[in-house]
């Protein structure tokens, strides 16, 4: 505890000394970063040695006492935040290395760190105030850090979203720990909320409030509309940490809720699945449909939250049921696809930094061909695609495998299998989750043709293209060896997460034998290994029967064209448009067309451009709506200063009198 | 009975009447300038016999502040601005006194209803502290001229401190200091405000703000 205590004072410390750099660039790369890399080593390092005394500071603030504490849920999620802010930082000097001189690089670094002492603030906090106050410092710093670029309109628009979404959040987030303080008798502190028992009104009423309020951070759909837009507007190295372990702190607070609340009704793992589903199945389609690189990855990130859900609400779910199978199994496969994800995300984040670099764009329809050129970024990139659409040998593959085991429990096991609320939300999630699987395949199937294979969509930026700086190699390819590492030792991998889940079945007084249900993850392992050696095979094979004879490289792109040309390539919206089409009437695709017309047709012309369903047909109505209401009441608004304070005395006076009535 | 005391109160409350009967700018800040002289008077008045420092020196800070300070720079406005007059106000001077009148009446009745009056020094501070401050706000309403605005600001805050004095036994210093604190940047802002719209407007008419509203 010791050692994550030195490691928040060094991220704070190191932010502060970043301000001193003011806009010099190496300085405060130098110092931002080493601090960065210096205080997750400490953090990490703290972790392993693993003495856990929980720390009481004095803290003159009314019932916020300076509380941290560790346990295994929080372990975890400080473990990832360290890996993924070191490398992000690591990345982060090459990346910023080519932003224009004015910008302020003291102030960018100094927000890094205070977003990852903030992020880890959150997750070490014992107190509801003090966890509060690092909460609201992750959503500042982060907005400052979204801000970077702020001379571009679409990011000012994109930071003002996120800001007004955080902050609806956190509203809730406030009501829900007061409701708990009130049934806790005034305390505000997580002892307190575990000590006390919950009715199921209560216990139902914060379980919502946790889910819109932290669901909000995580970018569960449909409180997801923030997150397409603020992820991509912020530098590459920022949306990994974002996209990697800031959206985790809304998952983090839900399973925070679960453990307090113990044992839940089985309506709330229903919540969950369904939220799960909706935002895994609509997030991936909506990433299918996206044309910028970054944004498809946000959507994507909608996607895995989903599936995190998903687990969370299986495991619930068997709590209720007072299966051992299910909630490890649900858990388990929730916590590891969150460190998974964490890995896999923001390596491919990078990647789409690296290639913004490249090519000084993230728009699909303008890339291509960029494997050749780029070589570490391309397969990097494939790696990360891999694991993310969950195929084995790579780490994607574990933790949804463990969710479909939880969910397919009750249909095994004829001890559950009485349960209908375990039955059909089991089956329900597997379905999800299967949807999910095969659309992501053909959502990163798409993103990796388009930006890495082929040919150049614009041959000027291709030429211009050429592989990023060494440190950014660096963070991509540990990123890479992390992913391939975690796919093989899975088994490994999971005894992480499992002192978490033992947590999460205690609170409910379910005693769990956790290693048995583990036992499948070692085929998870011998599939991995087994995958990885065949292909090994095969390119030996392949090596061994091309040996000597000729190989002729030709382009990639021919069809039997006489003069073929880039643009006969698949577009975005083509790759996709065969699955957009069946879902046409929940994803509406506005299109521009001008066909060609006439026997030797001049010009013709075909634009698709998909927004957000929810923005469109909720949020943007709705706030509408609220507009014109409030509008009704700008007559109040008449500019007379008089009136004002008039109205200010009238109001003064009417109190004192109902005051003496 | 404190003789001085009441003395005191009695001059703040004739020069309520006088900043609401007057039309001359000049004057209403000349009459505020009193009206801070005695308040600075007063801890001293309260203190009685014995005058420790550090009430002395708060008062004397007060008395510069208030006497001093702020209408000078109000002068300076003035001065500036180019206006001598309050030349339309919303209510008028005979109007604005007769209901000053009834101010004083109202604030005699809601002192008998209130329990303050038992720990007060004087019988006459907590209705005087009323008066004062419901001539601020009425400065504030019925006037035009962003100058008489600020008056009246200042002349609700007299009002609250004279009501402070009366409540609290002894003057929490931090307290003071922070009111006063607040009040030098209030008039700061204000004198930058008035400035602002008299070089952009051409007057320092606040009713003209109307043009700002969304």
């Amino acid at each position: 505890m010791t050692l994550l205590l030195t490691a928040l004072v060094v991220w704070i410390a190191g932010g502060g000394a970043c301000l001193l750099a003011g806009r010099n660039r190496l300085v405060a790369a130098t110092v931002g970063s080493s601090t960065a890399i210096l205080g997750s080593v400490l953090a990490l390092t703290g972790l392993v040695v693993g003495l856990r005394l929980p720390v009481e500071l004095p803290w003159s603030m009314p019932f916020g006492h300076l509380a941290l504490a560790c346990d295994g849920i929080s372990e975890l999620f400080v473990a990832v935040a360290a890996v993924v802010t070191a490398l992000a930082a690591v990345f982060g000097t090459g990346y910023l290395r080519h932003a224009p001189d004015r910008k302020p690089f003291g102030l960018a670094w100094c927000l890094f760190n205070l977003l990852t002492a903030s992020m880890v603030g959150v997750f070490l906090a014992a107190n509801a105030v003090f966890f509060l106050l690092a909460w609201e410092l992750m959503a500042l710093t982060s907005f400052g850090l979204v801000m970077f670029d702020h001379e571009h309109p679409g990011v000012r628009r994109a930071g003002v979203i996120y800001l007004i979404a955080t902050h609806l959040g956190t509203a809730l987030l406030l009501v829900m720990f007061l409701l708990l303080g009130c049934e806790c008798g005034g305390m505000l502190d997580f002892d307190a909320f575990i000590a006390g028992g919950y009715g199921p009104e209560v216990a139902g009423v914060v379980f919502l409030l946790a889910l819109v309020g932290f669901g909000t951070k995580a970018g569960l759909m449909p409180m997801h509309v923030w997150l397409p837009e603020a992820h991509p507007a912020a530098p590459s190295h920022v949306s990994a940490v974002m996209s990697g372990v800031m959206i985790k702190t809304g998952i983090y607070g839900i399973v925070r809720i679960i453990w307090i609340l113990g044992s839940l009704p089985s309506w709330c793992g229903w919540a969950l699945v369904a939220i799960g589903a909706v935002s895994g199945i609509g997030g991936v389609l909506s990433a299918l449909a996206q044309r910028d690189l970054k944004r498809m990855l946000a959507y994507s990130s909608v996607e895995n939250v989903g599936v995190i859900a998903l687990g969370l609400g299986i495991g619930v779910l068997g709590l209720d049921a007072r299966n051992p199978a299910m909630t490890t199994l649900g858990f388990a496969g929730a916590l590891l696809h969150l460190l998974n994800h964490a890995l896999f995300k923001s390596l491919l984040f990078l990647n789409a930094g690296a290639v913004r670099l490249a090519t000084g764009t993230t728009e699909l329809d303008r890339l291509g061909g960029l494997l050749r050129r780029m070589p570490w970024t391309g397969n990097t990139f494939l790696i990360g695609s891999v694991a993310i659409s969950g195929l084995p040998p790579l780490n994607g593959f574990a933790g949804e495998f463990l969710i479909f085991l939880g969910a397919l429990t009750p249909l095994l096991d004829p001890a559950v299998s009485g349960s209908t609320a375990a039955l059909t939300g089991g089956l329900t999630a597997a379905v999800a989750l299967a949807l999910i699987g095969a659309l992501a395949v053909a959502c990163f199937v798409r993103t990796f043709g388009l930006v890495f294979l082929g040919e150049p969509r614009e041959a000027a930026r291709a030429e211009a293209a050429q592989e990023v700086g060494r440190s950014m190699c660096l963070a991509l390819l540990l990123l890479a060896l992390m992913c391939l590492v975690v796919g093989i030792c899975a088994p490994l991998a999971c005894l992480m997460v499992l002192e978490a889940v033992q947590q999460l079945a205690g609170a409910a007084q379910l005693d769990l034998d956790t290693t048995r249900f583990l036992e499948p993850l070692v085929f998870v392992s011998l599939t991995a290994l087994a995958v990885i050696v065949v292909a090994l095979l095969l390119f030996v094979l392949r090596r061994r029967l091309l040996r000597g004879r000729i190989v002729e490289a030709t382009v990639t792109w021919d069809c039997g064209y006489a003069a073929p040309t880039a643009r006969m390539q698949y577009t975005s919206s083509s790759f996709a448009q065969p699955i957009l089409r069946v879902v046409r009437h929940v994803l509406t695709a506005h299109k521009r067309f001008a066909p060609p017309r006439g026997l030797f047709p001049a010009q013709a012309a075909f634009a698709s451009e998909t927004s957000d369903v929810y923005e469109e047909r909720l949020y943007r109505p709705l706030f509408k709506k609220i507009e014109s209401l409030l509008g009704r009441l700008q007559w109040m608004q008449h500019g007379k200063l008089n009136y004002y304070i008039l109205s200010i005395v009238l109001a003064l006076l009417a109190l004192l009198a109902w005051k003496m009535r | 009975m404190n003789h001085i005391l009441d003395t005191l109160l009695v001059i703040l409350l004739l020069s309520c009447f006088l900043l609401l009967g007057t039309s001359r700018l000049a004057a209403a800040v000349r009459m505020t300038a009193v009206q801070g002289f005695m308040i600075g008077l007063l801890p001293l008045a309260i203190e009685g016999g014995e005058i420790r420092l550090r009430v002395a020196i708060l008062a004397a800070l007060i008395a510069v502040l208030k006497a001093g300070v702020f209408p000078w720079l109000l002068m300076r406005t003035v001065r500036s601005a180019g206006t001598t007059h309050e030349e339309r106000p919303l209510v008028g001077y005979g109007l604005s006194t007769l209901l000053g009148v009834a101010a004083v009446g109202a604030a005699f009745w809601l002192d008998s209803r209130l329990p303050f009056s038992a720990e007060a020094h004087s019988k006459l501070v907590v209705p005087v502290a009323f008066s004062v401050m419901a001539t601020g706000l009425f400065l504030m309403v019925a006037r035009r001229t962003a100058i008489c605005q600020v008056l009246g600001y200042l002349t609700l805050e007299n009002g609250i401190y004279i009501f402070g004095l009366a409540i609290v036994s002894g003057i929490p210093m931090l307290v003071e200091l922070g009111v006063l604190m607040d009040m030098f940047v209030a008039v700061f802002v204000m004198g930058i405000a008035i400035f602002r719209i008299s070089r952009e407007f051409d007057h320092i008419d606040a009713a003209q703000l109307t043009s700002l509203k969304g």
